[in-house]
C-alpha cells in the first residue's frame, strides 16, 4: 500500500499564489502552515496579513484572517490577542510594512510582550509597489528610488530588525533565518516552530526574520537570486537566535563601579 | 439604579462597561484622559483588557483587531488624535467593523488648544478618512445623554456593522452631573450573532476574513453599493433631534448642537421673559443630519440663527436643509471661547431689529 510521505499542509489553501517565479514567499507560507499543522492549532489561529506582496495571504491559508493597514499588523494582532487570548495570532509582514511604516507598531508590540508571533519577511526591497528602496535595502543596491544604489550618506544603513528587537528588555524569542536552499529552510522551519511554541505555551512575544528573494525587483534571474542573497545579504544579516525568554537581557553597566 | 454624581469622562467609561464593552485601546490626550484612566481601572475588574497604545494610530488599529473577533470595543481621543485615527476608521468602515469612538473635541487647527470647540463637525460628518464612507455621529448635550448615547452607540455599531462616533467637547468630558444607569437595559435593535467574526475556523464554515481590499473593480463597486445602502438606511431610520418651544409661535428658530444648545436653551428662557419668542432645534445625530426637522422648525420662523463653536460648519447643513427659504444668521466663538446666553440673546435681538446680516454660502 502506498504511503503518503509528502502532502500539502492542511493549513495551506489548495490554490495557486500570485507570487513571482523565484520568490520565496510561497515557501515561507508553507513552512508556517506546516508548523500550524504540527502544533495542531490551525482551528484556533487568526492570521494578520500586511500591505505588500503578502497582502493576499488570507487567500493562501486555511485559517481565519484579518487584513491590516500598512504597517499596523502588530497593532491589529494586539487587538485580536487581547480580545481572545485563547487564539493563536500571527502577523506576516514584509520589510517596508514592518521596518518602515510599521516600525512603531512592531517595537511596541514586542516591548509590551504581546503573546503573538511575527513572521518578518526581509527581501531588501519594496515588492508590490515596484522595487523601491526599503529600510533593509543593502548599501549600493539599486532600487527604483535609488537608481545609483543605496547611498548610506543620505539613506542610512540597512536596519537589522532582529538585532534591534532583541535589545528590548521584555522577554521574547527573536531569531533570523533564511530559505535560499533546502538545508537552511529546515532551520527556518525550526525557528518558526520554536516561535509558535512559545506562543502556544503563553510564554512570550516571538519574531522570526526570514531572508527572502525578490528576483523580479532585484532584476536578476530566479536561479541567481539565491546566490545574490547568500553573497550580499547573509553577511550583513546573520542567521541565528538573538534572544530567548530565558536568556535575559544585557543590563547597562553603572557609570561608576 | 440611583442617580450618581459623575464626571462626564467617567460616565462615558461606565456607560461603555454597562453596554458590554470589554476592551479599550487608547492614547493620552487632553481633555479626555479621564476616559482611558477610568477604563484602565474598570476593565480588569470585569475580565476585560485595557491597553495604552504607543499612538492613536496604533490604538485605532488595535480596536480594528479586537472588533474583528466580535467583542465590544471602544477608543476615545481628542481632535488631533482623531486625525491620526482617520486611517483606521476608513479601514473599520470598509471592513464593516463595529466600534465606538468618542471624540472630546478641542479647539484647532493643529495643536490648537485644549478648550471646548465644535471645529471637528466637518471631519466627523463628512471627512473622517479616505474613501466613500460614513459613521453615525451622536452629539450629547448633558452627561446623562452622553451616558445614554454611548450605550446606544454600541447597539448601533453592532446593528450596522459600522463605526459610531460620540462627539462631545471639553465641557461634556469635564462637567459633573447626576447620571442614572438603568437596570435591565434592552438593546435598541435586534442584534444578529456575529457569524462574520475571525475567531478561528474548525472547518465547519469557510474561513472568515476581515478585509477591505477588493482588487476587482466590479466587486469593489458592489461593496460600495452595499455600504451606501447601509448609510441610506441610517438616514431613513436613525435621525434624532430635540426641540424646545417649537410647538408654540416664535420669530427666530435657533439651530445648535451639544453643549452650545444648552446655552441657547437658557437664552430662549431669558428671551421669553422679555416677550421675545424663539425656538430651538437641536440635532442629536449629526450624521444622519435632521434636515427635515430643521426645515420644519425653520419654516415657522421669520429667521434662523445657527450657533456654533466653529468658523461655521453645521451651518452648511442648515443651509442645505433650508435651500434659502429663510434668512440664516450665524453666531460663533472659536479657539476654546464659549458662547454665553447673553450673547445669544443679543444676537436674536439684532436679527429682529435688522442689525444682523444674514450669511450666504455659495
Amino acid at each position: 500500500m502506498a504511503e503518503t510521505v509528502f502532502a500539502r499542509p492542511l493549513a495551506l489553501a489548495d490554490v495557486s499564489t500570485h507570487y513571482c517565479p523565484g520568490c520565496t514567499h510561497g515557501l515561507i507560507h508553507r513552512l508556517v502552515a506546516e508548523v500550524l499543522d504540527e502544533l495542531e492549532v490551525k482551528e484556533r489561529t487568526v492570521g494578520v496579513a500586511p500591505v505588500g506582496c503578502a497582502v493576499l495571504a488570507y487567500n493562501y491559508f486555511n485559517c481565519d484572517f484579518q487584513e491590516a493597514a500598512h504597517g499596523r499588523a502588530p497593532a491589529v494582532a494586539t487587538g485580536v490577542k487581547r480580545a481572545r487570548p485563547d487564539l493563536i495570532v500571527f502577523s506576516y509582514q514584509g520589510d517596508g510594512d514592518l521596518a518602515s511604516i510599521g516600525m512603531a507598531e512592531i517595537v511596541h508590540c514586542a516591548n509590551r510582550g504581546e503573546k503573538v508571533t511575527v513572521v518578518f519577511v526581509n527581501n531588501a526591497i519594496y515588492g508590490m509597489t515596484g522595487g523601491q528602496m526599503a529600510p533593509t535595502t543593502m548599501p549600493g543596491q539599486v532600487a527604483t528610488t535609488c537608481q545609483l544604489g543605496r547611498d548610506v550618506e543620505t539613506a542610512g544603513h540597512p536596519i537589522r530588525v532582529a538585532e534591534m528587537i532583541s535589545t528590548l528588555r521584555t522577554p521574547a524569542f527573536v531569531a533570523r533565518a533564511t530559505v535560499h536552499n533546502p538545508l537552511v529552510s529546515v532551520h527556518a522551519k525550526e525557528m518558526l516552530r520554536r516561535a509558535f511554541t512559545y506562543q502556544v505555551k503563553g510564554t512570550c512575544f516571538s519574531l522570526v526574520e526570514i531572508l527572502s528573494t525578490c528576483p523580479t525587483n532585484w532584476g536578476i534571474p530566479p536561479a541567481e537570486a539565491t546566490g545574490w542573497l547568500e553573497k550580499n545579504m547573509l553577511p550583513y544579516y546573520p542567521v541565528g537566535v538573538f534572544k530567548t525568554p530565558d536568556s535575559g537581557s544585557r543590563e547597562p553597566k553603572p557609570l561608576i563601579s | 439604579m440611583a442617580k450618581k454624581l459623575m464626571k462626564g469622562s467617567e460616565a462615558i467609561g461606565e456607560a461603555a462597561v454597562q453596554a458590554g464593552c470589554k476592551l479599550f485601546f487608547g492614547y493620552p490626550i487632553t481633555p479626555q484622559n479621564e476616559i482611558p484612566e477610568y477604563m484602565s481601572m474598570r476593565l480588569p475588574q470585569i475580565g476585560g483588557a485595557f491597553v495604552q497604545a504607543e499612538s492613536e494610530v496604533a490604538a485605532s488599529n488595535m480596536i480594528y483587531g479586537a472588533a474583528g473577533t466580535g467583542e465590544r470595543v471602544m477608543t476615545s481621543s481628542s481632535s488631533p488624535g482623531v486625525s491620526l485615527m482617520a486611517e483606521a476608521i476608513s479601514y473599520l468602515a470598509g471592513s464593516e467593523l463595529p466600534v465606538v469612538i468618542v471624540n472630546i473635541v478641542r479647539a484647532g487647527p493643529g495643536l490648537g488648544g485644549i478648550l471646548p470647540s465644535q471645529g471637528d463637525y466637518f471631519q466627523a460628518t463628512k471627512g473622517l478618512g479616505h474613501g466613500d464612507f460614513r459613521v453615525l455621529v451622536l452629539a450629547p448635550w448633558s452627561i446623562q445623554e452622553a451616558a445614554d448615547l454611548v450605550q446606544d452607540a454600541f447597539d448601533l455599531a453592532d446593528y450596522y456593522r459600522n463605526p459610531v462616533m460620540v462627539l462631545g467637547d471639553g465641557l461634556i468630558g469635564q462637567m459633573m452631573e447626576p447620571v442614572e444607569f438603568h437596570d435591565g437595559r434592552q438593546p435598541l435593535k435586534v442584534l444578529e450573532p456575529k457569524t462574520w467574526a475571525a475567531t478561528g475556523c474548525d472547518g465547519s464554515r469557510p474561513t472568515n476574513v476581515i478585509n477591505s481590499l477588493f482588487l476587482d473593480p466590479e466587486e469593489l463597486e458592489r461593496h460600495n453599493i452595499k455600504l451606501k445602502t447601509k448609510y441610506d438606511l441610517m438616514e431613513a431610520d436613525e435621525v434624532r433631534y430635540a426641540t424646545k418651544g417649537a410647538d408654540e409661535d416664535y420669530e427666530v428658530a435657533i439651530v445648535a448642537y451639544g453643549t452650545v444648545a444648552r446655552v441657547c436653551s437658557t437664552a430662549i428662557d431669558e428671551l421669553r421673559q422679555e416677550g421675545i419668542k424663539a425656538a430651538l432645534v437641536r440635532p442629536i445625530t449629526l450624521f444622519p443630519f435632521p434636515y427635515a426637522a430643521v426645515r420644519e422648525t425653520a419654516e415657522k420662523a421669520k429667521a434662523v440663527l445657527v450657533v456654533e463653536l466653529s468658523a461655521g460648519q453645521m451651518i452648511e447643513d442648515v443651509q442645505l436643509a433650508l435651500a434659502r427659504s429663510r434668512p440664516v444668521h450665524f453666531y460663533n466663538r472659536m479657539g476654546g471661547m464659549l458662547v454665553s446666553p447673553d450673547e445669544v440673546v443679543a444676537k436674536v435681538k439684532a436679527i429682529l431689529d435688522g442689525s444682523s446680516v444674514e450669511v450666504h454660502h455659495g
